[in-house]
C-alpha cells in the first residue's frame, strides 16, 4: 500500500462514515427542522435498532436475519418514536428546554434497560455471507486498497434513504404537508392541516431511520448500551452545520464532516482529529451561523 | 473492637456463632472475627470484569475460614460496590475503614480507581490489595501490587515477538494512561532492541471505527500488532480488521487486556489466533491451579477463570500468610511480613512479594483456541522480579517500601 493509496483508502473512509452520520442525523434534522424538538434519546434510537437487529439475527440466521432486521429495526424504533411522541414529545411543545430534559431522561432508561436486558458488554451481529467480502482494486494505481463490502452495502442504505426521503417530501402528499407545516405552522393549522399528525409521522419516520442506521451499524461495530452516545454528537454536527431542516444542507454536513475527520487522520491521531473538527465547527459558525444551507422559516424565528 | 461488644450480649453472641456455622460449615470460636474489605465494581460498566475478581476473593476466603481462619479468627468480607466510578470507590474506601473498621481492603481494578483510592489509604495508614496488571509508575507503602508491573507482562511479550523474529511492531491503544504509558516504555524498548516501530496510533475508549487505523497498519506493514484497546474497542476492531482481509492469522495481534473473561464476552471466533500475555491463564498445568479452577466453577459453573481473578484469590492467601507470619493484623507490621515471605504457589506457579510491594511472577504468552482457553506458547525463565519504574523510560526512580 502506498501514499496515494492511503489518500485514497480514507477518502472511501470519509464517505462510509459520511453515510453513517447521514442516517443517524436525517432524523434528527427532520424533528429538530419542523418541531424545534432536540431529541436527546435520539441515539437510543440507533441503539435500539441495533439490538433489535440481534435479536433478528439470532431468530432467522444470518443470512435472512440481517434482511428481516432492516425491516424490524425500522418499524420497530419508529414504533417507538411515535409512542415517544404521543406520551411525551407532544405534551411539551414549545418548552425546548424541558423537552431537552426529558428525552434525555428517556436516553437514560433506554440505555439501563438496554444493560440490564443484554449485560453491558456488547452483543454482535455478524455480516451475512453475501456482506462478508472485500472488493478490491488490484492492477490498478490503487493495488492494495481493498473495501470491505459492508461499507459499500451502508453507503447505498444511506443514499436509498436519503433518496427515499427526498422523494416523500417532495411528491407525496405528506411531504407537501410537512413543508406546509415547516413554512408556516399557524397557517397551516388555519388551512386545515393536522399539524399533530404531521408531526407523529415525521418524528417517527425520523425514529425509523435511526434505526436502519443502528442496524447497519451493527456490521461494523458491536450493539452496546453507549453505543448511540458516541455518534449523537456528530449527527447534531451534522444538523448544525448543515442547516436545519434542509436535506441538501444535511448530506453536505455529513459528507464534510466525514471526509475532514478521515482526511485529518492521515496526519494524526482519531483523538486530536476530533479537536480539529470541532475547532473548525466553530469558526465555521461564526461565519455562517445558520449552516452551510440556510433557510428562513417562521418555525425558526419564532421563539 | 467489635467482638468485644458481642462478648457483652451472650444471646447476640450465640446467634452470631450459629449464623457462621451455618453459613460457612464450620465451627467456629464464639464471636471471634475479622472484617475484611471488598471492594470492586459489582454495578456499571466494570461490573462485567470485576464481579469476577469479588468471586474469587470471597472462594479465598471461604476456603481460609474452612481451615480455621487466620490467628484463630474467622474473616468476614464486608462487599461493596465501587460502581464504575472512582470517587466512589475512595467514598467507598474511607467508609469500609471507617466505619466498617476492617484491617485491610480488597479490591480496585482501573488504574483511575486505585489512584481514587490511594489517598484514602495513605491518608488512614490501611492496607489495599491491588489484583490487575498496570502501567507501574507508582510505589506506594500502603497498596500491595499483584498485578504485572510492565516488566512482567508487556516487556516480556516483547522478548518473545523479537524471539519469533517479528521485527516491525505496530503499537494500538486506548486513550488513557495505561496504554499511553505502556507504549511509552515498548517504544524505548523497540529502539533500544534496535527493531522497528511501525506505528502507534490510540482511538478513544469506547471508540469504535477503526477504518484509519487500518489505512494506517496496511501502509505500516507491521510484522505484529501490540493492542492495549480496552473493552468493547476490542471487538470493532477485530471486526473490522477482518472485514479489510486482515484476519489474525494474517496480521498477528497481541493483546494485553484480553484475558478468558474478555474473550468470553467478545466471542472466541471473532479473536481465534489471537496472542495475549499475562501472568496466569486458566490452562496453567499446575496441579495446585486445577484445583483452584475445580473450587471455583464447583461454585460458578461454566464461569471461566483468568489473570486478575487469580491475583485477587492470591491477595487473600497472602495477606492471610503475612498476618499469621506478623501474629497481628496491624498494617505496617502485615506489609513487612508480607514482603519477606518465602516463595508460594496457589495457582499462578511460584510467587513472592519483593520488597516494593509488588509480585515476583512468571510472564506467559498464550495464543486464544475456539474454545476460549489458551494454548500457552511461551514462559519466561523463572518468576520476574517487578520493577515499578522501568529504567529505560523512568531513569534514576526506584521504589523500595
Amino acid at each position: 500500500m502506498s501514499e496515494s493509496t492511503l489518500v485514497a483508502g480514507q477518502l472511501f473512509n470519509g464517505i462510509s462514515v459520511a453515510s453513517i452520520l447521514l442516517l443517524a442525523a436525517l432524523g434528527l434534522a427532520l424533528s429538530f427542522g419542523l418541531m424545534r424538538v432536540i431529541n436527546m434519546a435520539h441515539g437510543e434510537m440507533l441503539m435500539m435498532g441495533g439490538y433489535l437487529t440481534y435479536l433478528s439475527v439470532s431468530a432467522f440466521g444470518k443470512s435472512t436475519g440481517f434482511a428481516v432486521g432492516l425491516v424490524v429495526a425500522f418499524v420497530g424504533t419508529a414504533l417507538f418514536g411515535a409512542f415517544m411522541e404521543v406520551t411525551l414529545i407532544r405534551r411539551l411543545y414549545g418548552r425546548p428546554l424541558d423537552t431537552l430534559l426529558a428525552t434525555w431522561g428517556v436516553s437514560l432508561i433506554l440505555q439501563q434497560a438496554a444493560r440490564s436486558i443484554f449485560g453491558p458488554i456488547g452483543v454482535e451481529v455478524t455480516a451475512p455471507p453475501w456482506l462478508s467480502g472485500t472488493l478490491s482494486l488490484g492492477g490498478t494505481a490503487l493495488t492494495g486498497l481493498s473495501i470491505p463490502a459492508v461499507r459499500v452495502f451502508i453507503i447505498v442504505l444511506a443514499a436509498i434513504v436519503l433518496g427515499g426521503v427526498g422523494l416523500i417530501i417532495a411528491r407525496t402528499r405528506l411531504g407537501l404537508l410537512v413543508r406546509a407545516v415547516h413554512a408556516n405552522r399557524a397557517i397551516a393549522d388555519a388551512l386545515g392541516t393536522n399539524t399533530r399528525a404531521v408531526d407523529l409521522a415525521v418524528f417517527a419516520l425520523g425514529t425509523g431511520i435511526a434505526g436502519l442506521a443502528g442496524s447497519a451499524l451493527s456490521l461494523i461495530s458491536p450493539v452496546t448500551p453507549t453505543v448511540g452516545q458516541s455518534y449523537i454528537v456528530y449527527a447534531f454536527l451534522v444538523v448544525i452545520v448543515g442547516g436545519l431542516g434542509s436535506l441538501a444542507g444535511t448530506l453536505a454536513a455529513a459528507v464534510l464532516i466525514g471526509v475532514f475527520s478521515a482526511g485529518a487522520q492521515i496526519f494524526t491521531s482519531q483523538s486530536f482529529s476530533d479537536v480539529l473538527l470541532l475547532l473548525c465547527v466553530i469558526a465555521f459558525m461564526q461565519f455562517r451561523p445558520r449552516g452551510i444551507v440556510s433557510q428562513s422559516s417562521r418555525a425558526l424565528e419564532e421563539g | 473492637m467489635s467482638f468485644g461488644h458481642f462478648a457483652r450480649r451472650p444471646l447476640f453472641g450465640i446467634v452470631a456463632t450459629a449464623l457462621c456455622m451455618g453459613t460457612l460449615g464450620s465451627p467456629a470460636p464464639a464471636a471471634d472475627t475479622v472484617s475484611v474489605g471488598v471492594l470492586q465494581s459489582l454495578t456499571g460498566t466494570m461490573a462485567i470484569s470485576e464481579v469476577t475478581v469479588k468471586n474469587a476473593t470471597l472462594l479465598a476466603i471461604d476456603q481460609i475460614n474452612a481451615s480455621g481462619g487466620v490467628l484463630g479468627k474467622q474473616i468476614v468480607p464486608v462487599v461493596e460496590d465501587g460502581a464504575s466510578d472512582p470517587s466512589m470507590f475512595a467514598q467507598k474506601a474511607q467508609k469500609l475503614i471507617q466505619q466498617d473498621s476492617v484491617v485491610t481492603v480488597f479490591g480496585g481494578w482501573t488504574s483511575a480507581s486505585r489512584k481514587a483510592m490511594l489517598p484514602v489509604f495513605e491518608r488512614f495508614h490501611s492496607l489495599l490489595w491491588y489484583p490487575v496488571q498496570f502501567e507501574g509508575n507508582e510505589c506506594s507503602p500502603d497498596i500491595m501490587y499483584s498485578g504485572a508491573q510492565p516488566n512482567q507482562q508487556i516487556l516480556p511479550a516483547l522478548d518473545w515477538a523479537e524471539q519469533k523474529g517479528y521485527k516491525s511492531i505496530f503499537l494500538l491503544g486506548s486513550d488513557y494512561v495505561f496504554p499511553r504509558t505502556a507504549n511509552l516504555i515498548l517504544k524505548k524498548h523497540i529502539e533500544h532492541d534496535g527493531k522497528t516501530m511501525a506505528g502507534e496510533e490510540y482511538v478513544p475508549l469506547g471508540g469504535s471505527d477503526f477504518s484509519a487505523v487500518i489505512n494506517k497498519i496496511k501502509l505500516a506493514k507491521p510484522d505484529i500488532i501490540f493492542n492495549t484497546l480496552n473493552g468493547d474497542s476490542n471487538v470493532s476492531f477485530f471486526k473490522q480488521m477482518a472485514a479489510a482481509g486482515l484476519p489474525s492469522a494474517k496480521l498477528p495481534v497481541m493483546s494485553f487486556s484480553i484475558a478468558e473473561q474478555e474473550a468470553k464476552a467478545i466471542g472466541p471466533t471473532l479473536l481465534e489466533g489471537s496472542y495475549a500475555a499475562w501472568n496466569y491463564f486458566q490452562s496453567l498445568p499446575d496441579p495446585v491451579n486445577k484445583k483452584f479452577v475445580a473450587a471455583y466453577q464447583a461454585k460458578y459453573p461454566g464461569s471461566p477463570v483468568d489473570d486478575p481473578m487469580a491475583h485477587g484469590y492470591l491477595d487473600v492467601y497472602a495477606w492471610a500468610a503475612a498476618v499469621k507470619k506478623a501474629g497481628t493484623f496491624d498494617s505496617e507490621k502485615v506489609r513487612k511480613a508480607a514482603q519477606s515471605l518465602a516463595f508460594f504457589d496457589v495457582g499462578l506457579g511460584q510467587t513472592k512479594f519483593a520488597n516494593n510491594q509488588s509480585l515476583v511472577q512468571t510472564a506467559y504468552v498464550g495464543q486464544l483456541l475456539p474454545s476460549g482457553q489458551f494454548k500457552i506458547l511461551w514462559q519466561s525463565k523463572g518468576p520476574i522480579v517487578p520493577v515499578p519504574y522501568d529504567p529505560l523510560s523512568f531513569p534514576g526512580k526506584t521504589c523500595v517500601l
